[in-house]
């Protein structure tokens, strides 16, 4: 079925070339602008391969895998017999299996997933929103207030804990949130508690792990936003009577939206596509999206049904991301400037 | 209230850095007050201090006779106008201008009829939505000044708010300045490096040089009674001949020179065997003619500059060249380099002053 892929990609490649080679023939340096320039100056073979491998690149890595999965995501899940035969034909049902659940289910809805689906959307919000408050003046202290070596060295001190890997670092929180770990013990001795807290159950180890993974993401936009906002600014809104956090409120923050809009983005983003740290972290009844879709490919082995259920979780998040842009009047071309 | 500013014995330090030494200036209430010295002189350093955005080391600044320490700059009775001008450039030119009045929770009707009396002001009407970057560098520069007075501060504070015009605008700008200055009547302390803004414009000058003040006066007392060579050197031009006092005269001062024994006006009470600069500008140099000068200086001619309506004749000086600035009246004689004449000039023309600093530029 999915056959047809790979000839197409092979006959848009070859179409290209020979628009290429006709693009060519017909410029010439002295009167060709553009793209005819751009081939002239490189010659026709150097034109061919920077133009080719940048489609190449993103064909084969970023469009053909996920035509694939939009294409697995509409398909049955059939044993590998019957695929290509009469049966093989496609569906919606993995994505009315996310809404309504199993054909002739109790529910009319399949409140279990869709529960879960906006719990990690809630989730990957707050997470976002503690990102934000935690970064925002890390940030404005590295862009503004701090000496150059000071600088070096939070940024340092920064960079350093995320050289230790994933899982080390969501085995390590775990280890500090368990019941007998260091916060618990501190908590007890300093009599605020004399039972352990279960800061697992309560997924205080979960957000505070994503947080924390997330956090150079959060801050290196804002950083790059805040520092390049004129200091005189902050100094002339404080000299028309701004107290400091108006400063924030009226000056520094609105000039550093499109950084803030693009470290949420990344920071929410990647929070809803977590499954490491949910799943060494999350408490046993909190499930998070990520989770579910694994368990369809993998342990499931329904691929057709966890593709669905990933491009659901992908296109949503778009949404939102741009629903949200769009409530703070951030433009798209903001955010990647 | 009276508004005036008071520095009594200020001293700002940065480190073992002295930016500014030990400044003792009231500036009046409604006073157009200048600070003028070569750059980093600490200039801007002083205006900062007096708004609010460093302490001093040592000493007081007092407005209107109260003590400015311990209040931040949006608690002073200042308003300060940006060197770079730092509009806010997301917000609208109105919006600028009524940032101070949206901070204080002035409504909205109200913010948009203060800013549109400033902007009649600044001769901006109607320009109030558009956004800064929209505007010209000296349309920019008004709306800076407007954003500054919309607090109805007592003292505005300016720091070289001219530097980035070009020259036609600039002399325009000095103008306009002095006009907004007593129309709203509070007191300016304005800051540059330039003579010309400082002389044109202010009522008193503070000449600086290196963090210590060097004079104060009218424009008139600075250019027409340096009270140090830096200030005779710094504001217009000035031929300087060094020497020692060989004779003192009702008020005035004989010094012995490599040209001779020259006199000028003694106003800083030299003695006898004093080391001593006599200064004498460029205008006040004459070409030898029928006229009998007490002064005459026999040199070479070195260079002869056209100026348009002045032409400048360079002549060889005892460190750096004399310049002698004629009036182009069509018959100014064509001099060989190398070609021996004589200057002369009148004692109460040139001033004597003990030996020290210059400005060089
Ligand atoms: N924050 C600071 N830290 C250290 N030195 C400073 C600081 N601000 C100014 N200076 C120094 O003080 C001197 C005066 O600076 P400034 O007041 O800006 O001069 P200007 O007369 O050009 O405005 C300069 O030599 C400058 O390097
Ligand atoms: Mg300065």
């Amino acid at each position: 079925m999915n056959n047809y892929l790979l000839p197409l990609a092979s006959l848009i490649g070859a179409a290209l070339v020979i628009v290429l080679l006709v693009v060519y023939q017909r410029s010439s340096l002295a009167t060709s602008t553009g793209f005819g320039r751009f081939l002239r100056r490189n010659g026709i073979v150097v034109s061919c391969y920077l133009i080719l491998s940048l489609i190449g690149w993103l064909f084969f890595m970023i469009i053909l895998p996920q035509l694939y999965m939009v294409d697995f995501s509409f398909s049955q899940n059939l044993p590998p017999s019957k695929i290509g035969g009469p049966e093989d034909v496609y569906t919606t049902q993995n994505y009315e299996y996310l809404l309504f659940g199993p054909q002739g289910g109790e529910e009319s809805f399949n409140w279990l997933h869709l529960k879960i689906f906006l719990r990690t959307i809630i989730a990957a919000v707050v997470v976002t929103i503690i990102d934000l408050a935690i970064c925002y003046p890390v940030a404005y202290y590295m862009a503004q207030v701090a000496s150059s070596g000071r600088l070096r060295l939070l940024a340092l001190c920064l960079l350093l804990p995320f050289w230790v890997n994933e899982i080390l670092r969501a085995f390590a929180f775990r280890i500090l949130f368990g019941s007998g770990g260091v916060m618990n013990s501190v908590l007890m001795w300093l009599g605020l508690t004399d039972q352990p807290v279960d800061f697992i159950r309560a997924d205080v180890a979960l957000y505070s792990g994503l947080s924390y993974a997330y956090l150079l993401l959060m801050i290196f936009p804002l950083y790059n936003a805040i520092e390049s906002l004129d200091h005189n600014q902050i100094e002339a809104a404080k000299d028309l009577g701004c107290s400091w956090w108006r400063v924030h409120f009226e000056v520094v923050m609105p000039f550093a939206k499109p950084g803030i809009a693009s470290g949420s983005t990344m920071v929410f983003m990647l929070s809803c596509g977590a499954l490491a740290a949910p799943q060494i972290l999350g408490g046993p009844s909190s499930l998070w999206f990520t989770q579910i879709i694994y368990q369809w490919f993998n342990t499931g082995g329904n691929w057709p049904q966890g593709a669905a259920y990933a491009f659901v979780l992908l296109l949503v998040c778009i949404i939102f991301v741009m629903a949200v842009m769009k409530l703070f009047k951030v433009s798209f071309g903001e955010i990647v400037k | 209230m009276s508004s005036n500013v008071e520095l009594e014995n200020l001293n700002i330090r940065f480190g073992d850095f002295h930016a500014v030494k030990n400044i003792n200036l009231n500036i009046r209430d409604g006073e157009f007050f200048s600070f003028l010295g070569p750059s980093g002189c600490g200039k801007t350093t002083i205006l900062r201090a007096v708004s609010g955005f460093n302490d001093p080391s040592d000493g007081q600044i007092r407005i209107g006779g109260e003590d400015m320490l311990g209040y931040g700059p949006n608690e002073r009775p200042t308003a300060l106008v940006f060197q770079n001008l730092a509009l806010f450039p997301l917000m609208s030119v109105a919006e600028n201008i009524s940032f101070s009045l949206k901070v204080r929770g002035v409504s909205k009707a109200q913010r948009r009829k203060k800013a549109d009396e400033l902007l009649d002001m600044i001769a901006l009407s109607g320009q109030g939505d558009k956004l800064p970057s929209e505007l010209s560098g000296g349309q920019r520069q008004r709306v800076a000044i407007a954003r500054a007075l919309a607090v109805e501060p007592k003292v505005l504070l300016l720091d070289e708010p001219l530097s980035a015009l070009d020259l036609k605008l600039r002399e325009h700008m000095r103008v306009e300045l002095r006009r907004i200055q007593q129309k709203v009547g509070i007191t300016f302390i304005y800051i540059t490096h330039d003579q010309g803004e400082a002389l044109t414009m202010s009522d008193r000058i503070a000449v600086m040089s290196h963090g210590v003040m060097q004079q104060v006066g009218t424009a008139q007392e600075v250019y027409d009674n340096p009270a140090t060579p830096f200030v005779a050197s710094f504001v217009g031009e000035n031929n300087s001949i060094y020497g020692t006092v060989t004779r003192l005269e009702n008020g005035y001062a004989q010094i012995k020179t490599c040209f001779g024994e020259l006199t000028g006006r003694n106003e800083q009470n030299l003695a006898v065997g004093d080391f001593a600069t006599l200064f004498i500008r460029p205008q006040n140099l004459s070409l030898m003619a029928d006229e009998p000068f007490e002064n005459i200086i026999e040199t070479r001619v070195n260079d002869q500059v056209f100026e348009g309506e002045f032409e400048h004749l360079h002549l060889v000086g005892d460190r750096r060249n004399l310049v002698v600035s004629l009036v182009n009246d069509g018959n100014i004689p064509a001099f060989e380099k190398g070609a021996l004449i004589s200057v002369g000039f009148k004692s109460e023309c040139a001033v004597v002053l003990p030996a020290g600093d210059m400005a060089y530029e």
